[in-house]
């Protein structure tokens, strides 16, 4: 028996489209108006404003993980947080084909249009999951918040929900019920990827999710991240700064630097035939 | 009948920013694949051979001339203009790449390694039918069974190889790239790998395949050709 679907299917279009997103700190001024002014980095060198984002665009694809590497302060962060909506963009688009067929800007839309958004459509797990979780409650507790902020009021169903998922996740269910700050690193990390599955999120967004863990640790998240692709179809948009992990994880990738978005392609492209000078420093970097 | 493959004017250079320098990759390559035929290339290391093929799977990107694959899917496609989206659909459905090296995902066995290639190329084929083939490819390549259930790390370079080869294999690629399979092998594995290369031929799989030893090219190719400092010399 082979295939029957792969010949005759056309290519899907994007999940998720972000256009020109560009966010800046500061006045702005004639001179850095122009995109294609020349910055210290990215200071304007006339009236200092930070742009950390400048027209990056991306698409991600239905069950695809896309990388994003480049070095701190590059404006990979920045962009998970506009995406995310912890960040308002300076200019841009967000769309999905989720939300009203993709003619809808997210950006645009109101604070609680976002607030459902961020609760059913995206998943968003932090460096720091200080920032995601609520360390003083339970691990359930976590799972439990995320599926009343999306309107869920069923108790039993919410626990029964959390279980799985901290189970799927690797975090022994004797733990469900101690607070994140009991916990290692890398469990909180897998209690932050549970909390973000727990609306069943089509959309993934992992900002440097193994940065700080030890090796062994970051292999399980590495392992898990992967097998939740597999089995739940998830897309993920994953950003580090180590290229190590990005080959493991992304079929795609893109480079930034300074904000910009200097080099996209199929990630073995990047990592073997890479065309731009810092692409070329950061995969000789690579050990 | 229409070639499968028919590479036009394929050069291919590396600038080295920090060395500020070019190095000639391949120069105006043409070759035509037909269905069913395996091409080899010969030449000496850094003459450009991998370059083609690695141009034709798009981890490297050409400068110049064309790559017309006559896809299933898309028809005919240039796939030095392809986007990285049809790229991803070809190497996943239609071309094959096995090299001398494994690329497998760490902390995965050899038999997940092949299973999951198969529900990867075939997901409708479902689970119990991935197992079964998975099982039946790497009995057929001649992988011992305690092996199926280690990482790969550990095993030899010609078992490595058959991992390799049952993986891509069990995708049944439309063509499929050899790229230097029998490098820094024994005698008796590359003996195997002409084997395997002959039993592909056989079930008319189309092959492009680059190799140093001439001895293990003879008699194995439809059509060969020689390489020199990035040019097609005979």
């Amino acid at each position: 028996m082979r295939r029957a679907t792969s010949t005759s299917a056309t290519l899907e279009a994007p999940l998720l489209k972000v256009r020109e997103l560009t966010c800046s700190f500061g006045p702005g001024c004639s001179y850095c108006a122009d995109r294609d002014a020349i910055l210290e980095r990215n200071m304007c060198p006339r009236c200092g404003t930070i742009h950390a984002l400048r027209q990056v665009s991306l698409d991600v694809y239905p069950g695809e993980i896309i990388g994003i590497v480049g070095e701190s302060g590059s404006g990979k962060s920045t962009l998970m947080r506009c995406i995310c909506f912890d960040q308002q963009p300076s200019s841009g688009s967000v769309t999905t084909g989720l939300v009203e067929n993709g003619t809808v800007d997210l950006l645009a839309c109101s604070p609680q249009q976002k607030r459902a958004i961020r609760n059913t459509i995206f998943g968003m797990v932090y460096q720091n999951p200080w920032l995601g979780l609520r360390m003083d409650f339970s691990a359930l507790s976590n799972i439990a918040e995320q599926m009343i902020a999306s309107g869920n009021r069923k108790v039993e169903e919410m626990r029964t929900r959390g279980l799985s998922l901290l189970e799927q996740v690797n975090i022994p269910l004797r733990r469900a019920s101690d607070p994140p700050r009991e916990f290692s690193g890398g469990m909180q990390q897998r209690v932050q990827i549970a909390k973000a599955l727990s609306n069943n999120p089509p959309i993934l967004l992992l900002d440097e999710v193994t940065t700080g863990l030890d090796l062994s640790v970051q292999a399980k998240v590495l392992d898990l991240i992967l097998r939740l692709r597999r089995d739940l179809d998830v897309s993920m948009v994953v950003v580090s700064h180590d290229l190590a992990v990005i080959r493991m994880l992304a079929q795609r990738t893109s480079v930034m630097l300074d904000g910009k978005v200097i080099e996209q392609g199929l990630t073995d492209q990047i990592l073997e035939d890479p065309q731009e000078r810092y692409t070329q420093q950061l995969v000789h970097s690579l050990l | 009948m229409n070639a499968l493959l028919r590479i036009e004017g394929l050069s291919k250079s590396f600038y080295l920013h920090e060395a500020g320098r070019t190095i000639c990759g391949c120069r105006d390559i043409d070759i035509s694949v037909m269905p069913g035929e395996f091409v080899g290339i010969t030449g000496r290391s850094g003459s450009g051979k991998s370059t083609i093929q690695r141009s034709i799977y798009r981890t490297n990107l050409p400068h110049a001339g064309a790559i017309w694959y006559d896809s299933m899917q898309f028809g005919l496609l240039d796939l030095t203009k392809a986007s990285e989206r049809q790229m991803i659909h070809l190497r996943r459905f239609e071309i094959g790449y096995i090299s001398q090296f494994l690329k497998a995902l760490p902390r995965t066995t050899a038999y997940d390694t092949v299973l999951q290639s198969a529900l990867d190329s075939s997901p409708e084929g479902g689970l119990e039918w991935a197992r079964a083939e998975t099982e039946r490819l790497l009995r057929h390549f001649n992988l011992a069974e305690d092996l199926w259930g280690l990482y790969p790390l550990t095993f030899s370079g010609g078992e490595k190889l058959r991992l390799n080869i049952a993986a891509a294999m069990i995708k049944e690629p439309r063509l499929l790239l050899l790229d230097e399979p029998t490098a820094s092998l024994d005698n008796s594995s590359k003996l195997k790998v002409r084997e395997l290369i002959e039993q592909l031929k056989q079930g008319g799989c189309t092959m492009l395949g680059i190799f140093h030893d001439l001895e293990f090219m003879e008699g194995l190719c439809d059509r060969e050709f020689n390489m020199h400092e990035g040019f097609m010399v005979a």
